[in-house]
């Protein structure tokens, strides 16, 4: 459709208006950060095929025992339990921060954010209990492809958690610096992808490692 | 050569020692050549005073230009060294025969083919192809930049950062001997246990930290940036490539990183991914390595499918033979190149059921190639064909290519794979694409878009001589490889005991030998159209009569690309603006909004050098250093808020004034 407009057009039209039409005179600078949601989200889907990669490996090696303990030996599905509401828990108090950033108020944000700090801390020192029970049981990530397998998948979400921590932090303090501008916003919201994310990859970890480990 | 104990391990250097320098001769002499090469290098910079100037206009610089070059640069740098090693194969084995051993011993030849493999895809083709995405994607869709600059020029330094370890590990310690994939058990810390095979995995995991970030932020560009008009099928077809290639990027790298890391954790942490015992399975690293290995060949080959497109256009002088067939010829390829990877290992006994769905797919994905193949045929056919630099080599490309795709097709069939796996039949099926293909397209590209990089053409004698050294040269190299796996050679041989085996690897000798000569006309060819710039200048921004966008600016483009930005009304956007007389605007300029430079991706980089580095010898003090370090200054760069400017009204009326008038002194 334009290029018949511009074929018709053309005959009649000045080089002005050809010009005109051929370039954006009236220019204005474009917003910062565009593409920074949309390049996030990309960045997430290359992480989410690590975790598909590490699911994979314990699918293969899942079952290998090497003659030390299985699943069922070394669950504790209460434990696991606690742990996976303190993620929920803590993906309900980012959006409550995410709510507070919309109205602007830059001390409900942080407060929020440290809410779901909290909880996050709760989530990994569970984890981390849990593996150390594990460790000092015998069952460490070298005793078996099932336990390598293991630790792998489980840890690489810990660590992301982690990094997920370091990062909240640091926003607390930007925003208290900086306040709630568009590139606070932003980042805050590209945090919110990331912890979100999170959450749905342990619910993966949750059903497909321990509920069904269990069975 | 008899084993060394490598066993020492101190504090402070970790599993450094003065075991670490290599005690070959040839490696010594080449360290001692690279150190004086390097030291009057340094010299010569610091005595012209050129560090202030490769820092502030180079290194820091967030320009996708720029970023595009040192891409370029760092691919034909390390094109040099890994054909050096494939010269130092071709000669060894040329001469092992007869009882002669040769001249390199077994430690050393392993690493050579190893590094050279590993040389060619990760930092020789895959610089080449981002660095031209880099350089023209944004120029073809009418922005000023890439969606995120800093991360561009971070990308660039962490491909560079694990290009630096990877030649550090020919001067100390040494490189893997294990094949460029780096199989286990092999790979495994029982059986490679001193440093050779962590070179291999920290070099690949900081280049693949630039590598998939350079993905992410191409795509977001080509989403996001495009000129206003520029629907998606309008894009010109490299851009499309460049898309394709990229989504490929960001789908494939993650799982080398985490199958890298399964390595890691086997070789560092004793764990049991790929171990022989414990419930290991080495076969699931074959498995995976190569669900990345293989759209790692389209992503190497998809954007030079771009480059011969927009080359055939221009110098048949017409529209592309059918523009929408190629797009989703390309999306085809892409899709496809997801469910091909187990016919890397047939062999493997997954049963007939399995190989026979690989093999299908696999001969499925030559459809959409034939495609390609006849739309540029039928682009040529009754067009008005120019036969410069460029033409030349997509011509050389559509013939050496096609006799690659065609013994990739034999090798689909599963029952010939059995013959065929792993013999040199192999080696010279992949050569010939990825040369033929890859390659050859760098070379159209580089003899394309110097012109527009910097203002003058190649010199057409020293291309045409290094373009008739180059193709029989190949021809000789690997056609002689082609019968010898028919005859059941397999591939990495070090020496041979049947003596009738030795002229084909003379002839192949040979055709290194044309290939070494071509390298080096092309390298003449640089060196005198540099020399002899002002005989070779373009002041028109458009010498081949182009039909994109890129060509519709200065040649170089100012950094803004574009004073005004373009609007886009149909495919071939140049091409269209030309025919509809589209007079240049000369004033009513605006202050332009730009990204400043930053030296933080040099820094991180650097740490993240260190950290690699530091891993692979054991320094653990250094590790948590450099791993801190890394954290913190990532940290702390993202409290700089302050990451843009405005080039002034002024300035961008002034260079678009000396446009205008060296477009009318060019009689434009």
């Amino acid at each position: 459709m334009q290029q018949t407009m511009t074929q018709s057009a053309a005959p009649k039209a000045s080089p002005e208006q050809i010009t005109a039409a051929f370039y954006d005179l009236n220019e204005h600078d474009h917003p910062e950060g565009g593409s920074t949601m949309l390049g996030f989200w990309i960045y997430l889907m290359s992480d989410c095929l690590i975790f598909a990669m590490l699911f994979a490996a314990y699918g293969v090696l899942g079952g290998n025992f090497a003659a030390g303990p299985g699943p069922k030996d070394l669950f504790d599905l209460p434990l696991v339990a606690l742990n996976t509401a303190m993620l929920l828990f803590s993906s309900i108090t980012y959006g409550f921060a995410m709510l507070a950033m919309e109205k602007n108020k830059v001390g409900q944000t942080q407060l929020w954010l440290l809410v779901t700090a909290v909880f996050g801390a709760a989530f990994l020192s569970i984890e981390l209990y849990e593996f150390a029970h594990l460790i000092h049981e015998g069952a460490t990530p070298m005793r078996s492809g099932f336990l390598t397998a293991f630790f792998s998948l489980v840890g690489t979400h810990g660590l992301h958690v982690t990094f997920g921590l370091v990062w909240l932090f640091t926003l607390v303090v930007q925003i208290g610096t900086k306040g709630l501008i568009p590139a606070n916003k932003r980042r805050l919201m590209c945090l919110s992808l990331f912890w979100h994310f999170l959450d749905v990859i342990w619910i993966g970890v949750f059903t497909f490692v321990y509920l069904m480990g269990m069975l | 050569m008899e084993a060394v104990d490598h066993s020492h391990w101190s504090p402070l250097l970790g599993r450094l020692w003065w075991d670490a320098i290599p005690q070959e001769p040839i490696v010594l002499a080449t360290l001692v050549v690279v150190v004086l090469g390097g030291a009057a290098m340094v010299a010569a910079l610091t005595y012209f005073k050129l560090w202030g100037y490769l820092w502030k206009e180079w290194f820091t610089s967030v320009d996708h230009k720029k970023i595009g070059i040192m891409y370029m640069v760092l691919g034909l740098v390390m094109f040099l060294r890994g054909f050096a090693d494939a010269v130092m194969m071709r000669i060894q084995q040329s001469i092992a025969f007869h009882g002669n051993e040769g001249y390199l011993n077994a430690h050393h030849y392993d690493q050579i083919f190893t590094a050279h493999g590993v040389i060619m895809i990760f930092f020789v083709a895959m610089p080449f192809v981002t660095g031209l995405m880099n350089y023209i994607v944004p120029l073809q869709i009418g922005a000023r930049d890439v969606s995120f600059p800093f991360l561009n020029n971070f990308s660039f330094w962490m491909t560079t950062a694990g290009a630096v370890l990877v030649m550090m590990s020919l001067f100390v310690g040494e490189f893997a001997q294990t094949g460029w994939l780096a199989y286990p058990p092999l790979s495994n810390l029982a059986y490679s246990p001193w440093v050779g095979v962590d070179y291999y995995i920290w070099s690949l995991q900081v280049a693949g930290v630039g590598t998939l970030l350079s993905g992410v932020n191409l795509i977001a560009t080509i989403v996001k940036m495009r000129a206003p008009g520029m629907t998606m099928m309008r894009m010109p077809i490299f851009t499309w490539t460049a898309l394709c290639t990229n989504i490929l990027i960001v789908a494939a790298f993650p799982v080398l990183t985490a199958v890298m890391t399964m390595l890691t954790a086997d070789r560092y942490l004793g764990f049991n991914f790929f171990t022989n015992d414990f419930g290991g399975n080495a076969m699931m690293y074959v498995n995976l390595i190569w669900i990345w290995g293989h759209p790692e060949v389209y992503i190497l080959i998809l954007p030079l499918f771009g480059v011969f497109s927009e080359v055939t256009a221009t110098f048949c002088g017409k529209r592309l033979f059918g523009y929408s067939s190629m797009v989703y010829a390309t999306l085809v390829i892409t899709i496809l190149s997801y469910v091909v990877w187990l016919h890397h290992f047939f062999t493997m006994g997954s049963g007939a059921s399995v190989n026979s769905f690989f093999g299908i797919t696999t001969m499925v994905i030559s459809i959409p190639t034939g495609a390609k193949l006849f739309n540029w045929l039928f682009t040529m056919y009754r067009g008005r064909i120019r036969f410069e630099l460029p033409m030349m080599w997509t011509v050389a490309f559509m013939l050496t290519f096609t006799v690659g795709g065609m013994t990739g097709v034999l090798l689909a069939v599963p029952p010939a794979d059995f013959v065929l796996h792993n013999s040199l039949f192999l080696i010279a099926h992949f050569h010939n694409v990825i040369i033929g293909g890859v390659l050859f397209g760098i070379f159209a590209a580089i003899n394309f878009w110097w012109p527009k990089a910097f203002g003058f053409k190649l010199n057409e004698f020293w291309g045409k001589v290094s373009f008739w050294l180059w193709v029989p040269g190949f021809w000789f190299a690997f056609m002689p490889l082609y019968i010898l796996g028919l005859m059941g050679v397999t591939r990495r041989m070090r020496e041979f005991d049947d003596p009738s085996l030795q002229i084909w690897f003379l002839i192949a000798a040979f055709g290194a030998f044309l290939i070494a000569l071509g390298i080096a006309a092309m390298l003449i060819q640089f060196a005198v159209s540099i020399w002899k710039r002002d005989e070779l200048r373009d002041e028109t921004g458009d010498p081949w009569n182009g039909r994109t966008l890129e060509w519709s600016t200065s040649s170089p483009p100012p950094e803004y690309n574009f004073a005004f930005t373009p609007i886009v009304h149909d495919i071939d956007a140049w091409d269209d603006m030309k025919r509809c007389g589209v007079v240049r605007p000369t004033e009513g300029f605006r202050p332009i909004h730009m990204p400043s430079g930053t030296g933080a991706g040099v820094i991180l980089a650097g740490l993240s050098a260190a950290l690699g580095f530091a891993m692979i010898w054991h320094i653990w003090w250094l590790a948590a250093v450099s791993f801190a370090g890394v954290i913190g200054y990532a940290i702390i760069h993202t409290f700089n808020y302050k990451r843009d400017y405005h080039i002034p009204v002024q300035t961008v009326a002034e260079t678009e004034a000396a446009r205008t008038r060296q477009l009318a002194a060019a009689g434009a």
